[in-house]
């Protein structure tokens, strides 16, 4: 049967999200055989319908490596995989306001110290900020711009990674859900639900808010929480607000950030996370947060009171207690590699988790640090 | 432009006076701005992505196609908005950016 | 809900059509007080909707045969209005946890139900052809609702195209009217509703006012021609329609000249509230539509919540009377009431023959889900987006997009204000043609919040007292 030809490969990778799909792009480019399993579509999960906000500042400082190493990918995605991903460099910029002034002093802390990774932000305020972004409402006290920041369509950025792999000779099997994953002598033996079994040396898990199902069966339970953001769209108006625009705060109900696309449509997103459902793949918005974003928009763009939203959606995202990754090789297997548990914040560093996992996996070291990411550092919550 | 809708009856009713582009709109108490829009003009306003005039489709609130913007930079929904004295509405948007106005 | 006091028990009724007001009505009887939201100025519903105030035409001219009906409904309607709460121009947009989210001049209301009767009716059911995005299309049902709420004619000279008994209702109302008809140019073969004609005879006063709408036309002059393909919409982008190029059951070719076409295929339901109740959905082989699971009493698979008239099952005015009726004693059977058994037999009796009258009329007037395979690359299929044929043929080609909701990811299709309306019906015939597989494997779009466009200026208390909550705590 073809399937024992097919069943065998260098690397398996478990999870076509935007990591799963972006890593075994990057490892056919190294000539590495890979077979990645996923349960539904590739990118049909959190990376097919999160904000799509591909902005660097506000990570912490430690992650700018990675970020930054995320960039150029993003800048040549459609040279690179040959389709339109939507990627605009339209600047973004983080806001605070009056009544939380602080917040502006830790913006000056952060744009110089995010200098040294190449990270180059302009903090604006009274006048200047006024005059550059008009439309952004009297609360807004100050903020900090960086003009290599964008967005893109996450609805295309993923799909677009598993069918570049495919073209690259990559085993992309969708509809394929694993249901058991072990170590047998050198391969790992991975089997989905209808039975089929896969081989390889090398185990990838990329398996997203699901991750913990696959990470427990090698000893390695982690606390992951499955929340889902709350996502609107408005009808498409003159496209005339650049920049992608969020506000920084401690109170999860005040957060709201937007981004318009070309086409005119403006993308909002923020406030109270809801609960999301891994076991039957939905995430549903709860609309009275859908009530409270509304509320929080017109805070920070009057003007936008103006306009209806179309639609509203969510998705499933895996968050960890510190909000960072499991990413690196397993402490119990050797062979077994993790990149999950993105926390909201995953798509934009998702090309270059593909690309590092592919040379860690490729060379066994990788230059961009991701030792914070060890999945040793977490305790599973004791039910 | 030739009007698209053409009154069948109802005729007798008191006038009502909008602009539309600028142009002074004589309509009809009861009218849904859409008809009164409609009765002196051929559309409504211009598709998003260039393929044409639009003048509206179901009539009945469900397809969003006969959206109008006010002079001020406020949307309505033609179809399902009644006509009142001195509204002022724009088959394209404001030359004022819309977003430019707090 | 069981045991629950009459009196306090909650229902919301949404939609205040035929299927509405006949549940309220019953609920009313039994000494509930329900509420009813509609989205609409005046209750009556879509085909017995009231024309404004300081209109004068009579009953008779608006709603003809159907007169007396009408007058029924919103005399019921009217004379309950005191018992019950009653919130008109009222959007449903969400439901939630047993509540149901609602606008009303730019306000939110939030309402918690113990029981919810959805009855959200029907829009037209319609397939693209090349220049349908003109200025000058309009819905049947559109061009209908011009004429009856607001006595305009959408054109001079007005053709009429697609298929279904409303073709011809519509048609002859506006011959009736005094306004021009052109056309009336019907997909479906003439062979089809002989056909159909013993199940067309369970409801034959219906029968027979089709048959004098036609008659009327024929008389009038009005070319009725059957068994069409539609070719394309002429005109310019910038003054709209001018014709229409059809090919008759024969292969000719064929162009009309005319300033209007109202095009339709029959209706489909409004399926978005249940929808968001998360109630399941199943595949009706013989309409090609995606129907909300519902038993013979219209419960929904979503445990209180209930379905009537067209929104549960397109099967016309005279059903959702009874189906809102019967609807209402499932709600009140499972609150504990004691209802009558005889009652609810007789309700289902007269169900099964509307049920059978409809087969009749989807067997006379059939989807024409072969022409979407037919659309040149260049027909828009999403007038929203302006997103074509060809467009979304390239997602299943060259993307893979065999799913509905996939196809829409990529290529926008039902991405757009009306929320696939318009556009999804057809747009799943194009993916099936395309992926050769049939279409119920290319699925339906899952409803989202908001049913229709929200206001982002939506003044709401809760959320505002929330935000504040957590701002003092944090001070
Ligand atoms: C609504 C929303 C908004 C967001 N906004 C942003 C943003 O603006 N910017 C940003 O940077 N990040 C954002 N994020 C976060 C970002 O989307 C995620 O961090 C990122 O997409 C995670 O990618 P992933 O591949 O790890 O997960 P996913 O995309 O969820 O992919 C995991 C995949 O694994 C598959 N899988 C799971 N278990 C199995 C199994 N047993 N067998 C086979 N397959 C399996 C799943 O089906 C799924 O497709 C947002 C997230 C959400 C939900
Ligand atoms: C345009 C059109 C014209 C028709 N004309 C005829 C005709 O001439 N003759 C004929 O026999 N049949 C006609 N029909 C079919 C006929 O309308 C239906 O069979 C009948 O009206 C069904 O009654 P109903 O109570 O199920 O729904 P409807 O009468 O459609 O009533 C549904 C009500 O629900 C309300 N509603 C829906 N969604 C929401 C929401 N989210 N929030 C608040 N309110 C909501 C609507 O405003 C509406 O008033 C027509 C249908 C359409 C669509
Ligand atoms: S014409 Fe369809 S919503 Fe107004």
């Amino acid at each position: 049967m073809s399937q024992s030809v097919n069943n065998q490969s260098d690397v398996i990778i478990i999870g076509g999200g935007l990591m799963g799909a972006s890593a075994a792009f990057f490892l056919r480019q190294r000539n590495r055989s890979v077979t990645l399993l996923e349960t539904g579509l590739i990118g049909q999960q959190a990376s097919g319908v999160n904000f799509g906000n591909v902005r660097r500042q506000g990570r912490p400082l430690f992650q700018l490596p990675l970020a930054g190493r995320a960039s150029p990918i993003w800048r040549n995605m459609n040279a690179l995989l040959g389709e339109d991903v939507e990627y605009i460099q339209s600047g973004h910029m983080r806001v605070c306001y009056r009544e939380r002034a602080e917040l502006a002093d830790s913006f000056e802390t952060y744009a110089r110290e995010a200098r040294q990774y190449g990270l180059d932000l302009e903090i604006l305020s009274g006048n200047a900020l006024r005059q550059k972004f008009p439309f952004l409402g009297p609360d807004v006290y100050a903020g900090s711009y960086s003009a290599t920041d964008g967005h893109a369509n996450p609805r295309l950025a993923a799909p677009a990674f598993g069918r570049a792999a495919a073209r690259l000779g990559g085993n992309i099997c969708e509809n394929t859900e694993v249901v058991r994953a072990e170590k047998d002598g050198v391969d790992f033996r991975v089997t989905a639900k209808d039975g089929r079994v896969f081989k390889a040396p090398v185990l990838l898990v990329t398996a997203g808010a699901w991750a913990n199902a696959l990470s427990e069966q090698f000893g390695e339970p982690v606390p992951l929480t499955p929340r889902g953001p709350n996502m609107s769209v408005t009808e498409p108006v003159p496209y005339t607000l650049m920049p992608t625009v969020g506000v920084s705060t401690p109170l999860e109900i005040e957060t709201v950030y937007f981004r318009q696309i070309p086409r005119g449509n403006i993308i909002i997103g923020g406030s109270t996370r809801a609960a999301s459902y891994p076991d039957i793949r939905r995430a549903y918005v709860k609309p009275e947060n859908t009530l409270t974003q509304l509320r929080e928009i017109r805070r920070l763009v009057p003007a936008l009171g103006r306009l209806n939203i179309i639609r509203t959606w969510s998705g499933i995202e895996g968050y960890m207690p510190d909000s960072l990754p499991a990413m690196g090789p397993s402490g119990t297997t050797s062979g077994l590699y993790y990149a999950f548990g993105f926390s909201g914040s995953g798509f934009q560093v998702g090309p270059a988790v593909g690309d590092v996992m592919a040379e860690l996996i490729d060379e066994g070291a990788t230059t961009t640090p991701i030792e914070m990411y060890d999945i040793r550092r977490l305790k599973p919550v004791v039910v | 432009m030739a009007p698209r809708f053409y009154r069948l009856a109802e005729t007798g009713r008191k006038v009502v006076n909008l602009t539309l582009d600028g142009q002074p709109v004589a309509a009809l108490e009861g009218d849904t701005l859409m008809v009164a829009l409609l009765s002196a003009h051929g559309h409504l306003r211009r598709s998003e992505f260039g393929d044409g005039p639009r003048a509206g489709f179901c009539l009945m609130g469900a397809c969003q196609d006969c959206w109008v913007w006010t002079e001020d930079g406020e949307r309505l929904r033609s179809c399902s908005t009644a006509v009142s004295d001195g509204l002022n509405i724009r088959t394209n948007p404001p030359e004022v950016s819309w977003s430019d106005v707090l | 809900m069981v045991g629950r006091a009459l009196n306090t028990l909650k229902v919301v009724i949404i939609g205040a059509g035929p299927a509405g007001v006949r549940a309220a009505q019953t609920l009313v009887a039994a000494g509930v007080r329900p509420t009813v939201i509609d989205e609409g100025r005046r209750a009556g519903g879509q085909i017995y909707r009231r024309q404004p105030d300081n209109f004068t035409r009579s009953p008779e001219t608006l709603y003809g045969t159907e007169a007396s009906r009408a007058q029924g409904i919103h005399d019921t309607f009217d004379g309950l209005v005191d018992q019950i709460d009653y919130l008109p121009e009222t959007l449903v947009w969400n439901i939630s946890d047993g509540r149901v989210f609602a606008v009303s001049e730019k306000r939110e209301t939030t309402i918690e139900y113990d029981a919810l009767i959805i009855c959200s009716g029907a829009t037209d059911r319609l397939m693209p052809v090349k220049g349908w995005d003109m200025a000058g299309v309009y819905s049947l049902g559109g061009s209908q609702v011009a004429l009856k709420s607001q006595a305009v004619s959408i054109g001079q000279r007005v053709i009429f195209m697609g298929t279904g008994p409303l073709l011809y209702l519509v048609a002859s109302q506006y011959l009736k009217a005094g306004a021009g008809v052109v056309a009336v140019l019907d997909t479906s073969s003439f062979i089809k509703r002989v056909v159909a004609a013993p199940k067309l005879m369970s409801a034959p006063d219906a029968l027979i006012n089709g048959l004098k709408f036609t008659l009327a036309l024929k008389a009038a002059g009005v070319p009725v021609l059957t068994g069409i393909r539609p070719l394309e919409i002429t005109g310019d982008a910038d003054s709209g329609v001018s014709g229409l190029i059809f090919e008759t059951g024969a292969g000719e070719r064929h162009e009309i000249k005319g300033d209007a076409v109202a095009m339709g295929y029959h209706l489909r339901p409004e399926t978005q509230l249940a929808d968001l109740t998360r109630c399941e959905f199943a595949f009706d082989e013989k309409s090609h539509l995606w129907y909300p699971k519902v038993d013979e009493d219209g419960r929904a698979t979503t445990a209180n919540v209930y379905l009537a008239g067209d929104g549960a099952r397109i099967l016309g005015a005279r059903a959702a009377e009874v189906s809102g009726k019967l609807t209402a004693l499932a709600c009140l059977k499972d609150a504990g009431v004691s209802v009558s058994d005889n009652e609810i037999m007789a309700l289902r009796q007269d169900m099964a023959g509307w049920k059978r009258f409809a087969a009749g009329l989807r067997e006379a007037f059939p989807w024409p889900a072969e022409q979407a395979a037919k659309l040149p690359d260049e027909t828009v299929v999403c007038r929203c987006e302006a997103i074509t044929a060809g467009e979304l043929r390239r997602t299943v080609n060259a993307m893979g997009a065999k799913e509905a909701n996939r196809a829409k990811a990529f290529s926008r299709v039902g991405m757009g204000r009306c929320q696939g309306r318009y556009c999804a019906l057809a747009g799943a015939e194009i993916i099936a043609a395309a992926a050769g597989i049939p279409v119920s494997e290319a699925g339906r779009l899952r409803g989202q919040a908001p049913v229709k466009p929200l206001p982002i200026c939506i003044e709401d208390d809760e959320a505002a007292a929330a935000i504040s909550t957590v701002r003092e705590l944090t001070k």
